[in-house]
């Protein structure tokens, strides 16, 4: 596949990134509209002498993910509502654990079975806090087959890096769309190598963060002796039920995440120097905005995009810096209003933010976010 | 920076699952996007059934980035079966095209806002040996009408999609339904 231009499903785009960028385990459990990654990876693991196995459910698919990371694979598992609902309390073992994995989220529209053949962009929120406790995530989003294979790039190697799961939150469009997808030649691909300790056995810590706040991990069977839970625990990763241990914890979980938003944070900016008028637009969205930009160009308004390829942690420091410069923020997303309000938020008063909220089922029509346009 | 569309086709394919319509569009959309060097987006729309349900394939060509990879008007449509007809024909773009496989299609009479072909495609697969090819000689058909992707570019798509060992009796279907179409240009 390497060094050729394909035309395939977002859904295979996704795999064969993931294949890429050298993952060799995927649990999964079928779902629609993410079955087809589940599919390209049980025929291509296999190709690469990588496993992949259908679990039980998906509780058992984010668990087998863990373990195989943690034995020393690079893994990843994809579904959609039901089940990233499900995976919700392994993915914050995985957060406190810290694992390096990647879940993909193709969203189709909720709650619970709601249309499973159909789009929806319902989950940012949950993809942000859905499992308990206080931690920082890492989510990225795609608009098209070909972004969605660059961005599942990214999310292996984030994930190596600050060691954690991340989330991949598609939708069933970009998922189901086939598209031209240039998968570059595997020397041209940037993967970031799992951090391994350099100390010897006697010596190494599990959870004894570098600089960086991230602790180096180990190669399984080479003699190390791990323990990982997930209580809360010390640097030796024994558990310890005490608040001065939690706060270190989860500052180290928060903070490595926080300290480096230049490094995770990725958007991009159309033709947002002269704008009155920003629409801030994530994954399928981000195709009808780029239309009702151009139309709104073509009638004299001033009107510019900021796509947001990172959605968690939050580009914060972007929407400030804009919201000082704008009228208002034209936010399209298929709910009700999820990162409209951090707009808003990040915005503090100083430009106005409008959702234009679609309930899913289908993308916005360009038409309806240009309403929006003409209105600020 | 705003460019507007020279080349801007909508095209839907609509039949059963099982008649080869996912493919059709998967064909187009690769001759075009790879071969042709332009923007093409395919999505498919299908009931639960793995055959027999309705089932229709979008396909848009464009020389710009595509914002919207729905049709809303075709400007072609080829159709299938009769409920692929009778639910895409009134959306059909003025000035747009329909092909129809006669022998699964009854239209109705032809509206003069559009072209109207058809060719009794399963009948000429069936000849040919095999009707499960009635997809390709549309394909061929339809490009003996329309130069929204380059017939050169078409039947590389159709030589690396069908399966091996199938290739050469796949392109001879294309010829059938090229061949068909022609004749009818000329009458």
């Amino acid at each position: 596949m390497e060094g050729t231009e394909h035309f395939i499903m977002g859904d295979v785009a996704c795999a064969e990134a993931a294949i890429a960028s050298g993952c060799r385990f995927f649990a999964g459990y079928p779902i629609t509209p993410a079955t087809e990654i589940a599919e390209r990876m049980a025929k291509r693991l296999p190709q690469v002498g990588g496993v992949y196995i259908q679990m039980e459910d998906e509780l058992a698919s984010m668990a087998a993910v863990l373990g195989a990371s943690w034995g020393g694979l690079k893994s990843m598992t994809a579904t959609s509502g039901p089940g990233f609902s499900l995976m919700m309390e392994n993915i914050g073992l995985g957060i406190v654990m810290e694992v390096p994995c990647v879940v993909v989220n193709v969203q189709r529209a909720g709650p619970s079975t709601g249309l499973p053949t159909l789009c929806a962009q319902g989950d940012m929120m949950q993809a942000r806090w859905g499992s308990h406790g206080h931690y920082e995530i890492i989510a990225l989003s795609a608009s098209s087959p070909q972004e969605l294979f660059d961005v599942t790039i990214k999310a292996f190697n984030l994930s190596e890096k600050y060691r954690l799961p991340v989330l991949i939150m598609t939708d069933e469009v970009v998922g189901h769309m086939t598209e031209k997808v240039i998968i570059p030649p595997s020397n041209r691909i940037e993967i970031y190598p799992r951090r391994i300790t350099k100390l010897p056995p006697e010596e190494y810590l599990p959870y004894l963060p570098d600089e960086d706040m991230v602790a180096p991990m180990v190669g399984i069977g080479e003699g190390y002796h791990i323990h990982s839970t997930g209580l809360t625990h010390d640097k030796k990763g024994y558990p310890v039920i005490s608040a001065p241990v939690q706060k270190d914890m989860i500052d180290r979980l928060v903070y490595k995440i926080r300290n480096n938003v230049d490094d995770i944070v990725e958007y991009r900016e159309i033709e947002t120097a002269d704008a009155e008028i920003i629409i801030v637009a994530y994954g399928i969205s981000v195709r009808p905005a780029q239309k009702a930009l151009e139309l709104a160009r073509e009638k004299g308004i001033k009107c510019g995009m900021l796509r947001l390829t990172t959605i968690w942690p939050f580009a914060e420091k972007k929407i400030m810096e804009l919201a000082s410069q704008v009228k208002g923020f034209v936010v399209p997303e298929i709910n009700y209003g999820q990162i409209s309000l951090e707009v808003e938020r990040c915005s503090a008063g100083h430009a106005k933010t409008i959702l234009v909220s679609h309930a899913g089922g289908a993308i916005f029509n360009p038409n309806e976010i240009l309403e929006a346009v003409e209105k600020l | 920076m705003i460019v507007t569309a020279k080349i801007y086709h909508e095209i839907t394919i609509s039949g059963f699952g099982g008649q080869g319509i996912i493919l059709n569009g998967r064909m187009l959309g690769k001759a075009a996007a790879i071969y042709d060097k332009t923007n093409a987006t395919f999505v498919q729309s299908y009931g639960p059934e793995a055959r027999g349900g309705a089932c229709s394939a979008q396909v848009i060509v464009s020389d710009t980035v595509i914002s919207y990879p729905y049709v809303h008007q075709p400007t072609i449509l080829i159709a299938m079966s009769q409920e692929g007809y009778e639910s895409n024909i009134d959306s059909i773009k003025d000035g747009g095209m329909l092909l129809t496989d006669s022998d699964l299609v009854k239209q109705r009479d032809a509206e003069k806002r559009y072209l109207s072909y058809s060719i009794p495609a399963s009948r000429i697969a069936e000849k040919m040996g095999n009707k499960m090819m009635a997809n390709i000689v549309m394909l061929g058909f339809m490009a003996s009408f329309s130069n929204v992707v380059t017939t050169g570019s078409l039947k590389k798509a159709i030589f690396d999609s069908v399966p091996k060992g199938t290739e050469e009796k796949n392109l001879e279907a294309f010829e059938a339904g090229y061949e068909y179409g022609s004749k009818e240009k000329q009458g």
